[in-house]
């Protein structure tokens, strides 16, 4: 991208956002000329995290959510991740069926990604895409997840303020107590609390929150109801999403979250960077000879790895 | 560049609720590698150019069964063209007469399938048609 496709990127040019996402999507040498152009107009967006199972009403909630900061006149990005398939590496992205209220608001800008193989809940390049959209003015940005199950908790290394969306009906309060992703939620939203077991749901949840020792500077994540297509319960959790940001400021841990978070992603870029000069840097047949090795069991895999690194 | 999947959004504009068969080529273009951006019934012009724009896709394929596509697609051509979206593919398919095949090609769609086209064939002429648009490029 030139110098005027990063103009009007950070003018908000819908095109040009449109384009570096695809960029940082693809990878390689133009993703980071575009990430390297766009960096220092980052970290102005509020970056919100939406997960929960698959049928939840993430989507719909995610619609909801934005047409509460569109009536208060703020701009919102929303990328939506769905699954590839690990048989075609095909995907089908369906969350825009769910948020059809946003279309011709020219300060609403979808992206759908397909996770490309991706395990966590996100898309590789999910986090740079975030970039994109903050860079180009979006002061909230929605990150929906892939329809996740216990373990998908990467959102919580991307957002700020991640929402954790249940359903009555999916688990008992065994489920509640269970590591993984409630671990994860800073605000607790059940929905489809018209149905009859929504107070089961919201009381498994209340009291899983209830064991854990209550500290007095500590947020506790509310456990709020709402009905994502009539829109009840919406303001609240909106509402909630202010305070839980104004924690983060008065407490100084939006800094610390944002430290953390670079912190891992430089480790997970060197990581990938080492190991692709690695792999580069030793001759193919030698890494074949070990794989063989240690299928023929002469070799354990540690000892293979240790050989390959003293090698390159 | 590594290459990405094509890209294909699948709409259907205008009032007939029938989604059936574009979900059953949405589902198909899944099987054969590539992403598809689903969004469903009645969907306006507008709305169909301001997804393909936002979702940089490769195609757009609409699916229309009402009779109203010499009235629709132009529009959606129109919306498009205005948002330079002009080296998107475009292919269609649904109950349109033979005798409108003509105007609907000569309107810019690529590819018109009617009844019975099997879903391969759909994913072979999109594949080769984009397959010769990227060489263009990197030539």
């Amino acid at each position: 991208m030139n110098a005027e496709a990063i103009n009007a990127l950070c003018a908000g040019n819908p095109r040009a956002v449109a384009r570096a996402i695809s960029a940082v999507e693809r990878g390689g040498a133009e993703a980071r000329a575009v990430i390297a152009a766009i960096f220092r107009h980052t970290g102005r967006a509020h970056i919100i995290g939406v997960t929960g199972a698959p049928g939840t009403g993430k989507s719909t909630l995610v619609n909801e959510i934005a047409k509460y900061y569109r009536r208060r006149g703020q701009r919102v990005g929303i990328v939506a991740v769905d699954p590839t398939s690990p048989f075609s590496g095909g995907a089908i992205l369906g969350d825009r069926l769910r948020m059809q209220d946003l279309a011709g608001d020219s300060g609403v800008f979808i992206r759908s990604m397909a996770t490309r193989g991706s395990l966590g809940g996100l898309a590789a390049a999910t986090a740079d895409a975030v970039r994109v959209l903050d860079a180009a003015g979006f002061a909230v940005v929605l990150i929906e997840t892939v329809g996740a199950g216990q373990n998908e908790v990467d959102i919580a290394k991307n957002a700020q303020t991640t929402l954790v969306v249940e359903a009555p009906g999916l688990g008992d309060d065994i489920q509640a107590i269970k590591a993984g992703i409630l671990e994860i939620a800073d605000v607790l939203v059940v929905n489809k609390a018209d149905r009859d077991e929504a107070s089961a749901t919201v009381a498994a949840l209340e009291m899983n929150l209830n064991l854990k020792p209550q500290t007095e500077d500590a947020w506790r994540p509310p456990v709020l109801r709402t009905v994502a297509l009539t829109g009840q319960g919406i303001a609240e959790v909106a509402e909630e999403i202010g305070k839980h940001r104004a924690f983060l400021e008065t407490h100084g841990l939006r800094q610390a979250r944002e430290r953390a978070r670079i912190r891992a992603e430089l480790e997970r870029v060197v990581q990938h960077e080492l190991l692709a000069r690695l792999v580069r840097g030793v001759n193919g047949d030698k890494i074949e000879t070990l794989v063989a090795q240690v299928a023929a069991r002469e070799l354990d895999i540690y000892a293979a790895a240790e050989q390959l690194i003293h090698v390159a | 560049m590594a290459e990405r999947p094509i890209r294909v959004l699948i709409a259907k504009p205008g009032l007939d609720g029938h989604d059936r068969g574009a979900k059953v080529v949405a589902r198909a273009l899944r099987d054969a590698g590539m992403e598809v951006i689903y969004t469903g019934i009645r969907q306006t012009p507008e709305m169909i150019a301001e997804a393909a724009l936002q979702e940089d896709v490769d195609v757009v394929g609409l699916s229309i069964l009402s009779g109203a596509h010499l009235d629709l697609f132009p529009r959606i051509v129109a919306q498009m063209r205005q948002k330079q979206l002009d080296d998107v593919l475009l292919v269609c398919g649904g109950i349109i007469p033979d005798e409108d095949m003509a105007m609907l090609k000569q309107m810019g769609f690529s590819g018109v399938f009617g009844p019975g086209t099997s879903t391969q064939e759909i994913a072979k002429f999109i594949r080769a048609e984009i397959g010769q648009k990227r060489g263009a490029v990197a030539a």
